[in-house]
């Protein structure tokens, strides 16, 4: 009764869909340590060398697997594959590039935010949700949650990164979707809105930053307690406390700077 | 019977038909799966090729099967027009809707390469290359495209097609010498080669940077890339057709390259 109420990933198998970041890779390594039976992890545009992938493809219960969010047959072809096997589905993919709308030329890299951010969830959610339906009921292994790796900032454009924060509230609605779609059957829809992370593309956001190791222990323990909403960290904690209390007030904080 | 006139074209089609002319396909096919090329991750990136059907013979379309695609100017086999680098932005007729269309039909020479690749994956040729290959086969004519085979295409793996390790991508490519030496001494067309930039990897480190992109394009010439089959040609006597879509202002396009070939 227990085990239904939550979605334990132990003895589960589960899909990271990027594995080359540094927090598909922390994540890989709680998910192991909590005891989960089989890890893929999505590995796209092998060419491009990243550190770490190494460390966790040596780990027994970790296969890497070709996944790009941008290419639907690519994403279709690991479904077909893996997506009746298929427990839990984290999808961590995200492209992040800072600026708003003044500072940088084009739309290219905003599409690139979109493509993965957005319509990235919309493409594995296409092909991976059926299937995780399905399964709901198998047995004490069964198909039992879907994370979403969202952003603070989809509760509130941060306009410095705020093309960025327009694609994580496009995929904040769209898990809202998901979840919809995906709770007659079961399955648990878990969004996960960080503060700023730890990693190369907040080189330039002061500290504090959550840590990748302290964000995929808080995606863990939602996973073993049930949660659906989780806001990881003092900065997260902080924006949804403000958001809360008034969300106009918070916009216009956020348009002056913080 | 009436007595046939032989026209150059006549001859031509009928070369064809009997196959004394065989037409060799020099195209990469257009797939989700095939690299593009990768520039650091700050700067602007170039589309890889990607497909989404539109209909296929089903609800969303019960007749038909159709795909929209997306890719950039410079995504698999592809043309490089002159505009595309910064020494040939103010040419007159620099962009693919503006060459004139007799360059779009023009020979090849092939200089086969393919060992010293096997060797050096940062292999440059050289001018000496040249040299020798006019040795055998004669002087490169003006208006030829000299295409380097290397059997970089023969690399199935897109890992192993991009090669790159932690300083970076390690392809094939021309020395800076070797390009002035073909646009300034044998006046050619253009420059075609299997990896994914007529410029080797490593060109970044040459000087000038990229030396084919600057000294072809600065001289209104072309490029080819992400070629195959090079193998399949003669070193002289190809004819290459390759038109690059019509893009208003287009630094180049993704296209189909097919060699004439005697035979």
């Amino acid at each position: 009764m227990l085990r239904e109420m939550t979605s334990d990933p132990k003895f589960r198998k589960v899909l990271v869909t990027d594995g080359k970041t540094p927090v598909g890779q922390a994540l890989v390594r709680a998910l192991v340590q909590a005891g989960a039976d089989i890890v893929w992890v999505g590995h796209a545009e092998p060419w491009k060398k990243t550190g770490g992938l190494e460390d966790i493809t040596a780990l027994p219960q970790v296969t890497l697997v070709p996944l790009d969010l941008t290419n639907g047959r690519s994403v279709s072809e690991l479904a077909g594959e893996i997506g009746g096997k298929v427990d839990i589905v984290i999808n961590n993919a995200e492209v992040h590039r800072t600026f708003g709308i003044g500072s940088r030329r084009g739309t290219d890299v905003a599409k690139a935010e979109m493509d993965i951010n957005y319509f990235g969830l919309l493409r594995l959610a296409q092909e991976f949700g059926p299937a995780l339906k399905g399964r709901s009921a198998d047995g004490v292994t069964s198909a039992t949650a879907w994370v979403n790796l969202l952003s603070v900032y989809a509760l509130s454009n941060f306009p410095p990164h705020g093309t960025f924060s327009a694609s994580k509230a496009a995929a904040y609605s769209l898990a809202q979707c998901l979840r919809a779609e995906m709770r007659p059957a079961g399955i648990r829809v878990i969004n996960v809105f960080p503060g700023p992370i730890d990693d190369e593309w907040n080189q330039h956001m002061p500290p504090p930053k959550l840590a990748p190791a302290g964000l995929a222990s808080a995606i863990v323990k939602a996973l073993r307690d049930g949660v659906e909403d989780v806001y990881p960290g003092d900065v997260a904690q902080e924006w949804l406390e403000r958001w809360r209390d008034n969300p106009k007030v918070l916009e216009r904080e956020l348009a002056a700077g913080g | 019977m009436t007595t046939e006139t032989l026209t150059l074209l006549g001859g031509l089609v009928g070369a064809l038909a009997s196959g004394r002319i065989r037409v060799v396909d020099l195209t990469q096919t257009l797939t989700p799966e095939f690299p593009q090329i990768a520039l650091p991750p700050e700067m602007g990136q170039c589309w890889p090729f990607r497909i989404e059907e539109v209909s296929k013979y089903d609800e969303r379309g019960p007749g038909w099967y159709w795909n929209n695609f997306s890719c950039g100017e410079h995504t698999g086999t592809h043309f490089d027009a002159p505009i595309h680098w910064i020494s040939g932005r103010d040419l007159p007729h620099n962009s693919v809707d503006t060459i004139p269309v007799q360059h779009f039909v023009a020979p090849a020479c092939v200089i086969d390469c393919s060992e010293d690749v096997k060797k050096n994956h940062d292999y440059l040729l050289s001018v000496e290359d040249i040299e020798r290959f006019e040795a055998a086969h004669g002087r490169i004519p003006a208006g030829a495209w000299v295409l380097m085979r290397t059997d970089w295409s023969q690399r199935q793996d897109p890992e192993a097609y991009q090669n790159f390790d932690e300083t970076g991508q390690h392809t094939p490519g021309p020395s800076s010498e070797a390009v002035r030496f073909l646009v300034e001494q044998r006046d050619v067309l253009g420059f075609g080669s299997e990896a994914i930039g007529t410029d080797a990897g490593q060109g970044y480190h040459l000087r000038p940077p990229y030396p084919c992109h600057y000294y072809m394009h600065g001289a209104g010439r072309y490029g080819l890339q992400c070629l195959s089959n090079l193998d399949k040609l003669p070193p002289t006597g190809a004819v290459l057709i390759c038109p690059p879509l019509k893009i208003q202002k287009g630094s180049g396009s993704p296209l189909r390259v097919l060699a004439l070939v005697e035979g």
